[in-house]
């Protein structure tokens, strides 16, 4: 099952041509992902690896039956670029581009709520895995293998870490949502998904500085979540007003520390690890005990 | 990036927000000629980006342009909660009947934005929110809408402006909404809004911090960036195009990936607490593809810091292979050892992830007494921690 993406996921990547683009297409391929097509308006009709080119997200649905998106177009052009994907009504677009303005992100939200057709995952982020069926994005295919742990993070390299520590086990789906402010997945999104996945046993959740999005969380665990749920925050030592490398991890006054973070999921009964590692280990007892 | 008061009321100014006239001056002399061209009694206000300035002495009235240069005398220099004065604005005195607050944020609860508008303004709107929240309206703004005039009166009417002020406020949180789209703003706050005795509402202060993702569409960002208060590592650090934030630490922190590199800094606090409270010195994400040639800048910065008494490189290969990470740490001592600054402080290395033995095989063989590789990142954090402790 998996959540999000499986192996009859067809992916079209927007921006396909460009190098970024390519080089990432040929390592989803390589991981054994169904890549259908490429769109880069202007460029139709040419083809990347034997992979057919269009000018428009709508012409590549119609002609190879695309269902997820996957956006490599630069920062300025990424709103257009969504805002395509959800007209031609893809049920799936995964935001990789990093930079984007966050005007740009709250207006293609909020057209996407609107149209009801398309969930987004991103921007900023490493897209999704679900490793041995579909690679959406740019998380590397060679980690590990499937598995029964769902994991969703904000940060890539984190996620890597934590898919790198728990190999043995192997993962249902892997997503990073996104550093950014707003994104279009969150926590909750992927923990309620992963709840409802008979292939995830347990869930590991990352979090960092910054925003609500862990409390709140924590909340929708409390009530709606009964498959345990291993939590990990990184960012305890970020000083007050620093934006730490993501646009959305800053610790602004007094919220969205990482401690309030911390503390809101324990409440929930939510063990939190103190360094990724611990939260393997964590992960390792609690199927032990299962 | 948050803009000064002078540079917020600036973009109000360009987009129909009513202020008052001002000038901003750099040293007391010239404050003189800003009085002379208001005419009127000036406030002389310092020019830092932090709250409290008038219990900070920042803020004072002045009657005659030499007595506006006097005040000006007194708050340049001033420190302000660790922010030295080196701007103030000379603006006019308004009248005051009536002090309110109003402004847009981006709101990431609801990925949306929020307005917020209190007539109880003039103090601090986060003592107003804990002491009378019935006293501060927040009312939702859809990012497409934005803020119609319909959308305006409602905040208007849940803020329970007076009716006399009614149309003015409208007005102005339309304009307020244009400086917060068209200058790509996460913030705009107006406080005080002011009523003068004569009815006219006039943006007193005002706070903006502008999206730096956007700056490239942005028209007077480059103009509006003042490095002045800027760590001078930070500043070098940017001028390589790398993502560093400094600490106040003794270990010197490389890593790729924002979180890994956040990571990182608390793996390696808990670790120093062993060791007489060892900290990191620094946050710096290389990114994913990171050369030899980011590598050796890197470090170039991290050890550029006094402070700093050991370097922990903590790399996980994602796309990035290792060997490559690996051969751009080597080069990276050897290019700086060329440039006639050898390294002189001990670099632990966890590296792990994409072709990880080959990676570790060159560390290993390099022959570069200082680097120092440890399997995993918790006990990489320890020995540094233990490094830098001098022990």
């Amino acid at each position: 099952m998996a959540i999000f993406l499986n192996a009859d996921s067809k992916i079209l990547v927007q921006g396909m041509t460009g190098s970024e683009g390519t080089k990432h297409t040929r390592r989803m391929i390589a991981s054994g992902t169904k890549v259908v097509a490429g769109v880069t308006p202007g460029k139709g009709g040419q083809e990347v690896d034997g992979i057919p080119v269009f000018n428009s997200v709508g012409e590549a649905m119609a002609a190879t039956g695309a269902n997820v998106s996957v956006v490599f177009v630069p920062p300025k052009f990424t709103k257009g670029a969504v805002v395509e994907a959800v007209d031609a009504g893809i049920p799936l677009c995964v935001v990789i581009t990093e930079g984007v303005p966050v005007h740009d992100t709250a207006w293609f939200f909020e057209y996407a709520q609107n149209a009801g057709t398309t969930r987004i995952i991103g921007p900023n982020c490493p897209g999704l895995i679900s490793p041995g069926l579909s690679n959406a994005g740019i998380i590397p295919g060679d980690i590990t293998q499937k598995g029964r742990v769902g994991l969703v993070s904000k940060s890539g390299t984190l996620t890597y870490q934590m898919m790198f520590e728990l190999r043995d086990l192997g993962f249902s789906t892997s997503v990073g949502i996104g550093g950014d402010p707003i994104i279009g997945t969150t926590h909750i999104d992927c923990l309620r998904a992963f709840q409802d996945d008979p292939d995830t046993d347990v869930i590991v959740m990352i979090g960092e500085i910054g925003g609500d999005a862990e409390e709140r969380a924590a909340a929708f665990i409390k009530d709606n979540v009964t498959k345990p749920v291993i939590g990990y925050v990184a960012g305890f030592t970020a000083p007050e007003g620093k934006t730490m490398g993501h646009a959305g991890a800053i610790v602004s006054g007094s919220s969205g520390t990482a401690a309030a973070k911390k503390d809101a999921l324990e409440a929930v009964g939510v063990r939190v690890g103190k360094t990724p590692s611990e939260a393997a280990r964590l992960v390792r007892e609690v199927l032990a005990a299962q | 990036m948050d803009l000064y008061e002078y540079q917020a009321k600036e973009l109000f100014a360009r987009h129909g927000v009513p202020v008052v006239p001002g000038h901003v001056v750099t040293n007391a002399e010239d404050a003189i000629a800003a009085a002379e061209s208001i005419g009127n009694t000036v406030v002389v206000k310092a020019q830092v980006k932090t709250g409290g300035r008038g219990k900070a002495g920042g803020v004072k009235l002045a009657t005659t342009p030499q007595e506006a240069r006097d005040r000006a005398n007194d708050i340049l220099g001033l420190d302000i909660k660790g922010h030295t004065v080196r701007k103030v604005l000379v603006t006019e005195a308004a009248d005051i009947a009536d002090e309110y607050y109003v402004s847009f944020l981006l709101d990431r609860t609801n990925r949306s934005f929020l307005a917020m508008a209190s007539v109880e303004g003039g103090m601090e709107i986060e003592e107003v929110a804990v002491t009378k929240p019935e006293a501060l309206a927040k009312i939702s703004v859809d990012a497409i809408e934005g803020c119609t005039p319909e959308k305006a009166a409602e905040i208007v009417d849940a803020a329970k402006f007076p009716a006399e002020v009614r149309d003015q406020v409208i007005a102005i949180l339309q304009s307020l909404w244009q400086v917060l789209v068209k200058e790509d703003a996460t913030l705009v706050e107006v406080n005080p809004l002011a009523k003068t005795p004569d009815g006219r509402v006039l943006a007193l202060d005002g706070k903006v911090s502008l999206d730096d993702n956007a700056a490239y569409r942005i028209a007077s960002y480059d103009e509006m960036v003042d490095n002045s208060e800027t760590d001078p590592i930070e500043l070098r650090a940017k001028a390589f195009d790398l993502n560093y934030v400094k600490l106040q630490g003794e270990v010197g922190i490389i890593g790729n990936g924002a979180g890994l590199v956040m990571s990182t800094l608390d793996v390696v606090a808990y670790a120093g607490e062993e060791f007489g409270g060892v900290k990191p010195a620094n946050f710096l994400d290389i990114g994913g593809g990171a050369s030899a040639q980011v590598m050796a800048n890197g470090l170039d910065i991290v050890l550029g810091d006094p402070e700093v008494k050991a370097v922990f490189v903590n790399v996980f290969g994602g796309i990035t292979a290792c060997d490559a990470v690996a051969n751009g740490i080597v080069q990276a001592v050897e290019m700086l050892a060329e440039r006639g600054e050898p390294v002189t402080k001990p670099i632990v290395c966890r590296i792990d992830g994409n072709n990880a033995a080959e990676g570790r095989r060159i560390l290993d063989e390099s022959g570069i007494a200082l680097i120092e590789r440890v399997e995993t990142m918790d006990d990489a954090a320890r020995r540094v921690a233990q490094l830098a402790a001098g022990k």
